[in-house]
């Protein structure tokens, strides 16, 4: 029976371990999420102890959905699409199996240590240098498997979706090893190889660029092959896609001072970063007209099919915050809304709305052909899980956005003798009600993901008994 | 040089390389290239074999689902 599982020429063990893990860490990091979003409405929840503080799982939460979700839903697909456009096999299936356990084990050590109080103090790159150290390892195991395979390809061609893949991984690559330089002081302590204004420099070089290549390279990769397969129609342009692709990848790089605005940082390099984020426009929205113009001719299939349209949403929340980004990015927008609630929303308009629906999405296409099927077992519950995602994501965006101009319209309002006119205190009391409902949002988002975890479950189940006595029953 | 000059030619040389990623995108001779590139997607058979005939990935088909103006 398990033979019937085993592709001939593909390797899909290690695509389907992968994929059940990037729905583990899915319901892990979001549960997590919601647990501190509640925290923020009722600050018991805290529970006077330091290892539940939101301090320390903040960075949980973030390293659970972005490394965790956003990278096994990433490792999953690149590993899946590289075989299938290359036609061959991957390079190693024991190199392939290490990546996996590697990846799984810089998790759990996440888990570990970051509730513990082991921290870096750079957002997004928290683990502490002998975690570091297994994140590139593994990482450049994952790039040899990768690169190796396309090296070994049958086809003449080498698709867009893996340039999109393999930019985002030696993007990665280059971006961890040089923003976790850092001196060892002790096992679990060190302190970064930059001091100063250029710390923050490289540490928001890699920020931006984390979310440049893992957050949107990686995941539009993810959307050349699975919008057109979905759609059943190849993408609308090719040309158009490398256009977009070189410009993506010249632009991302430069914009990362835009975290810095009204900071220590020279003046010309945040004005650079505020000119090259703005211009980074045109080449965001080249690749979702590129990925919604694919419907043209098959829009009718939304009406039927929910898989498609949480690939469609997520291009619609992806063209939504790529325009909000720039927009933030400028100065003077930035003096308003830097430090509240709106950058919050911003990073979960595409957290939510584009990374997790494109990767929902892509799961629902996925998982059912790597277990032998063509379909999940329930389409209800795709369609169910569809708007509770939706809701949710509305729901924390739209409270984040009113949260966010409160908080820098009260923060930034004086007295005609120039005192301020709230206290931070009263701002804080203001943003209560939008916690609520950020909260409310982001239960509605996790729990959508339970009814995916239950659909994959019964998925791989019915597909197993169907197989029996015969492969051909859908 | 002074920087004015500098930034100049760099806006220039990096105008002139987006021109030529256009150019090169967009020139007949690539055509034939990227057409075969945009169907790798749907090259390799493996779905036909679990599909019925009803559900396939043949071209033709999907031809004319493309009239379909039901949308």
């Amino acid at each position: 029976m398990s033979t019937a599982f085993e592709h001939p020429t593909y390797n899909y063990k290690v695509v389907r371990q992968f994929a059940i893990m990037t729905v583990v860490w899915g319901i892990v990091g979001m549960a997590l999420g919601v647990f501190i979003a509640a925290q923020l409405v009722w600050p018991e929840l805290n529970f006077g102890l330091p290892w539940t503080s939101f301090g320390r799982l903040r960075p949980l939460h973030t390293n659970a959905v972005i490394f965790a979700f956003g990278g096994s839903a990433l490792i999953a697909t690149s590993y899946y699409v590289v075989q299938r456009t290359c036609q061959t096999r991957l390079i190693s299936d024991k190199l392939a199996a290490f990546t996996f356990w590697g990846w799984q084990l810089v998790i759990v050590l996440a888990a570990i240590t970051l509730p513990l109080g082991f921290t870096t103090s750079k957002e997004y790159a928290e683990l502490e240098w002998p975690i570091d150290i297994l994140i590139a390892v593994v990482w450049i195991a994952y790039a040899i498997v990768f690169l190796g395979t396309i090296q070994q390809r049958k086809t003449s061609h080498i698709y867009v979706a893996n340039w999109f893949y393999a930019a985002f991984i030696l993007t990665i690559a280059v971006l961890h090893i040089v923003n976790s330089a850092e001196i060892p002081v002790s096992a679990m302590k060190s302190y970064s190889a930059y001091a100063g204004t250029i710390d923050a420099m490289a540490q928001w070089w890699y920020g931006h660029n984390a979310v440049g290549f893992l957050l949107t390279a990686g995941f539009l990769g993810m959307m050349y092959y699975f919008v057109p397969k979905q759609a059943e129609r190849p993408v609308y342009s090719y040309r158009l896609s490398i256009v977009h692709f070189w410009a993506l990848i010249t632009t991302y790089m430069w914009a990362g001072s835009h975290h810095l605005h009204y900071t220590a940082l020279p003046d010309w390099a945040q004005s650079l970063g505020m000119i090259m984020s703005i211009i980074l426009l045109a080449p965001s929205w080249g690749g979702m007209i590129n990925g919604m113009m694919t419907l043209s001719g098959a829009w009718h299939k939304l009406r039927t099919d929910p898989t498609l349209r949480f690939l469609v949403v997520a291009l619609s929340f992806y063209g939504m915050s790529t325009f909000e980004g720039p927009m933030m990015a400028v100065k003077t927008v930035n003096a308003l809304s830097h430090y509240t609630d709106w950058t919050i929303g911003h990073v979960h308009s595409g957290a939510l709305g584009w990374v997790a629906m494109i990767t929902i999405g892509s799961m629902y296409h996925l998982i059912p052909r790597l277990f032998g099927g063509i379909e999940m077992y329930s389409v209800k519950l795709i369609a169910v899980h569809f708007w509770l995602a939706t809701i949710g994501t509305v729901l924390y965006i739209t409270s984040m956005w009113v949260n966010g101009i409160l908080q820098g319209l009260m923060w930034r309002a004086v007295n005609a003798d120039g005192t301020l006119m709230y206290t931070f205190v009263e701002a804080l009391e203001a943003s209560h009600p939008g916690y609520v409902v950020r909260f409310i949002g982001g239960a509605f988002f996790a729990f959508g993901m339970l009814l995916m975890a239950y659909n994959v479950y019964m998925t791989t189940r019915s597909i197993a008994r169907e197989q029996e006595p015969v492969l051909q029953t859908a | 040089m002074d920087i004015g000059t500098f930034r100049g030619i760099t806006a220039l040389l990096v105008m002139i390389a987006f021109l030529g990623v256009v150019f090169w995108a967009y020139s007949k001779r690539r055509k034939q290239d990227f057409d075969e590139a945009k169907n790798l997607p749907f090259a390799d058979e493996d779905d036909q074999k679990i599909r019925d005939s009803s559900y396939t990935n043949d071209r033709t088909t999907s031809r004319q689902d493309e009239g379909d103006k039901n949308s």
